[in-house]
């Protein structure tokens, strides 16, 4: 199908973005990549009154190291985070994750900051911006806010941006040299939406004791899921089988499936589990390995 | 309402403009815009692939770019590849290999793997189905496809 009518702006400048959603109120929607807007109007699910483009929109597109955080872009393309080295060598989970979201092509296009202002409940961004306790910088009529992961997320394809806010980018604590991370996933296809998504980062201390975890799950809650419970669980001791049965026997609580035509709650849950030993197992050797 | 906007790219090396409602997708541009029927429309949803081009540089899906975004832009479609009557090494790999059958993905197929083997030259078939994985074919069970883009990257490399 095919978009229905709809008015036209492209902003120059993030100041620009805003003053045209407050002229034009919550009718109004920013167009990242469109990766998901689009197919939304192709089948008049979204009919925003006017698209205001923030595609050369170019002081939102970078990945820089800031003072012990990774910074990205709303603009910058996935595809852009997933090949720079800037990133892997910060946050190595990124690159790992980025290969999950969709495909190539889509991630050509698709932006960062419009996966997180999206906030699809099974999306891998939004677990690992969560995970790694990160922070969205938005930016409004009345300046620039920054909002704890935890607190941005408020429900199904709902955040706590502002209809005159712009989401202007992301910042993720770099992870210590020598971390762990993995990514499983539950999909149909490659490239497919996760049924359930897990990921970890973990950091051993010269003593090998356990010094960080980190460990988030998507699509079983309408929120991504920091597990704190199964971080603390593994955290402090030396690593073993039985601190990540431990861990994983904690997430049952910490999320809330629902059913649909993919996979009924039940067996999210269960996948929700085992996805986590799978990580924290692979995380764990891989830090191991390393340091 | 929507006020029509006068836009301009470059594709396969020729110029178009016209003026277009914003609604109007790069894909539907291309092919009743510019005549250019060889991107095809499968899904408009971002998920078959039939209408992957280049733009700038990057593969896209035309389903999901407005043609007013793509004002000023560099574009190459399935018809850009061949030159004249002679096609191209990928082209060629894919008629010697029964690359296609009723030749309905063969463009998405052709751009996703024109952008795939300039940045991986020598790849594995793994990785050729992986970065085939956003282009759905209903025909070949995908085989032969793999082996298509694996020959043309062995003749490209000689
Ligand atoms: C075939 C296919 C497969 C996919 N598979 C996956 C997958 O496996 N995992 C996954 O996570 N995603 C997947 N996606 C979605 C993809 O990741 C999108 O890129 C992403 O969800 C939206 O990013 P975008 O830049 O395209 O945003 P858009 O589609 O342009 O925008 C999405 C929403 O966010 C808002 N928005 C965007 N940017 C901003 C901003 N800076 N400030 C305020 N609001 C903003 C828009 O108004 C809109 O409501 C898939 C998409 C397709 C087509
Ligand atoms: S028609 Fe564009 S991806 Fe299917
Ligand atoms: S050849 Fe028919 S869809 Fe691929």
């Amino acid at each position: 199908m095919k978009p229905p009518p709809v008015k036209y702006a492209r902003a120059g400048d993030v100041q620009e973005a805003i003053a045209l959603l407050t002229e034009h109120g919550s009718d109004a929607k920013v167009l990242a990549g469109g990766q998901s807007l689009i197919p939304l109007m192709n089948f008049r699910l979204a009919r925003p009154s006017i698209l205001i483009d923030i595609n050369r929109v170019r002081e939102l597109d970078y990945v820089r190291e800031d003072n012990g955080t990774l910074a990205i872009g709303a603009m910058t393309r996935q595809r852009d985070v997933e090949t720079s080295s800037v990133a892997a060598a910060s946050v190595p989970l990124l690159p790992e994750v980025l290969r999950h979201v969709g495909h190539i092509t889509n991630r050509n296009r698709g932006t960062v900051g419009g996966s997180l202002a999206h906030a699809d409940p099974a999306a891998e961004l939004p677990a690992l911006v969560t995970g790694l306790g990160g922070e969205l910088v938005v930016q409004g009529p009345n300046g620039v806010r920054t909002i704890p992961a935890e607190d941005f997320f408020m429900s199904t394809f709902t955040t706590a941006l502002e209809p005159d806010e712009v989401l202007i980018g992301v910042r993720l604590p770099r992870l210590p040299g020598g971390t762990g991370v993995a990514v499983e996933e539950l999909a149909r296809r490659h490239g497919d939406f996760a049924i359930v998504a897990a990921m970890a980062a973990v950091h051993l201390a010269p003593d090998r004791s356990v010094d960080l975890v980190r460990l988030a799950v998507s699509g079983v809650d309408s929120v991504p899921v920091r597990l704190h419970a199964a971080e603390d669980a593994l955290t402090g001791g030396r690593p073993s089988a039985e601190a990540i049965e431990a861990a994983a026997a904690t997430v049952a609580d910490a999320i809330h499936p629902a059913d649909d035509v993919h996979a009924p709650a039940s067996y999210r849950r269960d996948m929700a589990q085992l996805l986590v030993k799978r990580v924290a197992k692979a995380a764990l050797e891989r830090s191991e390995t390393k340091s | 309402m929507s006020d029509k906007l006068t836009v301009s790219m470059t594709i396969n090396g020729h110029t178009y403009t016209a003026d277009c409602e914003p609604r109007l997708t790069l894909a539907d541009f291309i092919r009743h815009g510019c005549g250019l029927t060889g991107t095809h429309l499968g899904c408009e949803q971002g998920v078959c692939g039939a209408c992957t081009i280049i733009v700038d540089g990057r593969t896209v899906r035309a389903c999901l770019v407005l043609a007013v975004q793509a004002d000023g832009s560099t574009i190459t479609t399935v018809e850009g590849l061949a030159r004249g009557d002679e096609l191209n090494p990928l082209q060629e790999a894919f008629w010697a290999n029964h690359g296609l059958q009723c030749g309905f993905c063969t463009p998405g197929m052709l751009m996703s793997a024109t952008e795939f083997l300039k940045a991986n030259p020598e790849p594995t078939a793994e990785e050729v189905r992986e970065c085939l994985s956003g282009n759905l074919c209903r025909c070949t069970g995908y085989d032969s496809i793999v082996k298509s883009v694996l020959d043309a990257a062995q003749k490209l490399r000689a």
